[in-house]
């Protein structure tokens, strides 16, 4: 038995039932991250105490300490918190979208379509990745593969299967189309794309952030409040009609709720793959719940998987600053090894 | 589809004579072309005086081979994936055995500074058995076998896993990045001739395989229970085909990088020519295969001169639509 919490308004007119557990776990990786940052903040190139970097963000003062942390560190921490964020929960909704623990949004297309979008930007302009327009463009790419994939998957209303298997062919083709970028470009700019295409949050700062905050404040709340739809679905197509569920609106939903986590996600930091992929299965294991209790908690843990991702890059490598998406791959193989033994299990 | 033999007789000659103009287009044009006069003297008479001469001696003449070989290869390879899975979205290239077989060989040539393909068909042949067995235990659901959907999942995830090490590689080997791109991006330039030769005997082994299994993969297509009543041993079969497509994939890879979709629009072809029989599709998918890819390969050489479009980009861009038409049409092939 799960035990819940149940809050009601006076009068009963809106209530919200809490499982204990999902609390519980969510509140432990939130404080886990919280430690989990201000490690991140305190180490570096210029190592710094864990009573500075508190006494600092508590209080700033004029100093190059401030400068490293608050103007330096800071950004790029708070970026893999967003960019993990995101992407484990489009991860979570993609798989419950797709009823396929193997969905992501790496694997269905929305990462090669801002991809091949930034390569295309890079090519042309010849540009540095530090280029303001370069996340909108990489955006743009993830928005209109979505509609493309959308508009192909369509026959009388969305089918998983076709979702998924539409989104593979135009990955795979997008992903030819970067390789030609690549291969035409010089050599420069082939490397500074190549280090995108993995994803770095190399010289993340506070406009990114600032840039970033919108897309996840609209989208988690709302994905919050309609989750739920999608646990309707899981049941089948029949009964999440039957429970009076707008089937192919919620399915349109959540599609570009997951495109908008994703895409925005995948513009500020590269092409970072794999937590979308793990994080709500690392979440199905922590807890079990509808998929409105796994979001925080996918979302929690797919921030501290790049964290922790962009610190060994950042740090173990000095003074080389790695990009986080290798360190990311080098976590999500194992786990993703240890994921199959366990799904050919439960299936045995 | 054509069923008298005549008619199959005619249809295998005129794939014959397209494959022959295909080779013949693929020596004869390119940033330096070549008369046919020229062509039949470089390879009667040879001149190394002449520029001619030495481009088709030397470059083109290894890299026609190369084109054959891994069309062909990749062609059958997935004949063979799409009868045993009973999957028509199967091939090396989507079911991520291709990645598997590339990974390895950039580890090969990366790490341990193996050059030749006959050194690095080994690794490949390591990579490719390990991501098909990957694939073949992600794709199982419970209590309905192999489903499409999810093996192609589970092969576009493999593929994922194994590029993104890839990448992972060269960034941390900057210096070896033209290498570690010409096996991500696919192409059959810049080999030469003595480095393949020693793959084609293996090769040809693999090709000869399949063509005698031709009889057993017409079972195959049949439920488990009648193929075992017309006293086949399934997994025995099954088994010898799995070896069969590593080998096939491997040696391609280990030849030319990553090239995808040619074993995956060729059988669909070759079936919508000459039906599901494997005694003539097997050898007319290689005929396909090995056309697709001279053409393919001879079109990248001219589109943006004198650079070159990888021909595994060629490839995809030319499988990627079918494939869509396929993925729409899933629910009633399946």
């Amino acid at each position: 038995m799960t035990r819940s919490l149940v809050l009601r308004t006076p009068g009963d007119r809106w209530s919200v039932k809490l499982n204990v557990r999902v609390l519980v776990v969510t509140l432990a990786l939130a404080v886990l991250l919280a430690i989990s940052s201000v490690l991140a903040l305190a180490s570096g190139s210029h190592p710094t105490s864990f009573v500075d970097v508190l006494g600092t963000l508590a209080n700033p003062a004029q100093s190059e300490l401030t400068l490293i942390i608050l103007e330096i560190r800071l950004p790029r921490v708070i970026m893999a918190i967003l960019v993990g964020g995101a992407l484990g929960s489009a991860g979570l909704i993609l798989q419950g979208l797709v009823r396929n623990p193997l969905a992501s949004p790496d694997v269905i297309g929305i990462t090669s379509g801002a991809s091949a979008a930034a390569v295309l930007f890079l090519w042309l302009g010849g540009v540095t990745g530090t280029s303001l327009l370069l996340a909108p463009v990489a955006m743009g790419g993830a928005f209109s593969v979505a509609l493309c994939i959308t508009a192909l998957a369509w026959q009388q209303g969305i089918s998983p299967a076709r979702l998924v298997l539409v989104g593979v062919g135009l990955a795979a083709a997008l992903t030819a189309v970067t390789t030609l970028l690549l291969v035409l470009s010089p050599d420069s700019t082939a490397m500074n794309a190549y280090i995108w295409l993995t994803g770095s949050l190399y010289a993340s700062q506070w406009h990114d952030v600032t840039a970033l905050t919108p897309w996840l404040a609209l989208c988690l709340p709302l994905a919050l409040i309609k989750l739920r739809h999608l646990d309707a679905q899981s049941m089948g197509e029949d009964m999440a009609l039957g429970l009076g569920s707008a089937l192919h609106g919620h399915r349109l939903l959540f599609l570009v709720l997951a495109v908008a986590l994703a895409g925005s996600a995948v513009a500020y930091a590269g092409a970072v793959g794999f937590i979308g992929l793990i994080a709500p299965h690392m979440a199905r294991r922590l807890v079990t719940s509808g998929h409105t209790g796994l979001l925080p908690v996918a979302a929690l843990i797919g921030a501290l998987i790049l964290l922790y991702a962009d610190w060994i890059g950042r740090v173990i490598f000095i003074p080389r600053d790695l990009p986080a998406g290798i360190f990311v791959a080098g976590i999500g193989a194992p786990f993703f090894v240890y994921l199959l033994y366990r799904l050919r299990r439960n299936l045995g | 589809m054509l069923t008298s033999l005549l008619a199959r007789a005619s249809g295998t000659l005129f794939c014959l004579s397209l494959l022959l103009m295909a080779t013949v287009s693929s020596l004869v044009f390119g940033h330096i072309p070549v008369s046919l006069d020229m062509l039949v003297a470089s390879l009667m008479d040879y001149d190394p005086g002449s520029l001619e001469h030495l481009v088709v001696r030397t470059e083109r003449f290894a890299r026609t081979i190369t084109a054959l070989v891994v069309g062909a290869g990749l062609a059958i390879a997935g004949v063979l994936m799409q009868t045993l899975t009973r999957n028509q979205l199967a091939s090396p290239g989507i079911l991520g055995i291709n990645a598997g077989a590339m990974f390895f060989v950039v580890i090969g040539a990366t790490l341990f500074s193996l050059t030749s393909p006959s050194e690095l068909v080994w690794v490949a042949f390591i990579g490719a058995a390990t991501a098909a067995f990957l694939v073949y235990f992600l794709g199982q659901e419970a209590g309905r076998g192999i489903s499409p959907v999810r093996t192609v999942l589970a092969g576009v995830a493999v593929t994922a896993l194994f590029v993104s090490f890839a990448q992972g590689l060269l960034i941390f080997n900057q210096d070896r990045f033209e290498s570690i791109l010409f096996w991500l991006a696919g192409s059959v330039s810049g080999r030469e001739l003595n480095a393949i030769l020693p793959l084609l005997p293996l090769f040809g082994l693999a090709l000869l395989v399949a063509l005698l299994l031709s009889r057993q993969l017409n079972l195959l297509g049949l439920d488990d229970e009648v193929t075992r009543g017309l006293g086949l041993r399934v997994g025995h079969a099954r088994l010898l085909i799995g070896l069969v497509v590593i080998v096939l994939a491997g040696t391609s890879v280990a030849m030319a990088g990553l090239i995808g979709f040619v074993g995956l629009i060729v059988p669909h072809m070759a079936r919508g020519i000459f039906g599901t029989d494997h005694r003539w599709l097997l050898p007319m998918s290689a005929i396909l295969g090995a056309t697709l890819m001279l053409a393919a390969d001879t079109v990248a050489r001219m589109i943006i001169p004198p650079q070159e479009v990888p021909v595994g980009v060629m490839t995809a861009l030319l499988g990627t639509p079918l494939f869509l038409y396929l993925a729409r049409h899933v629910r009633k092939v399946s």
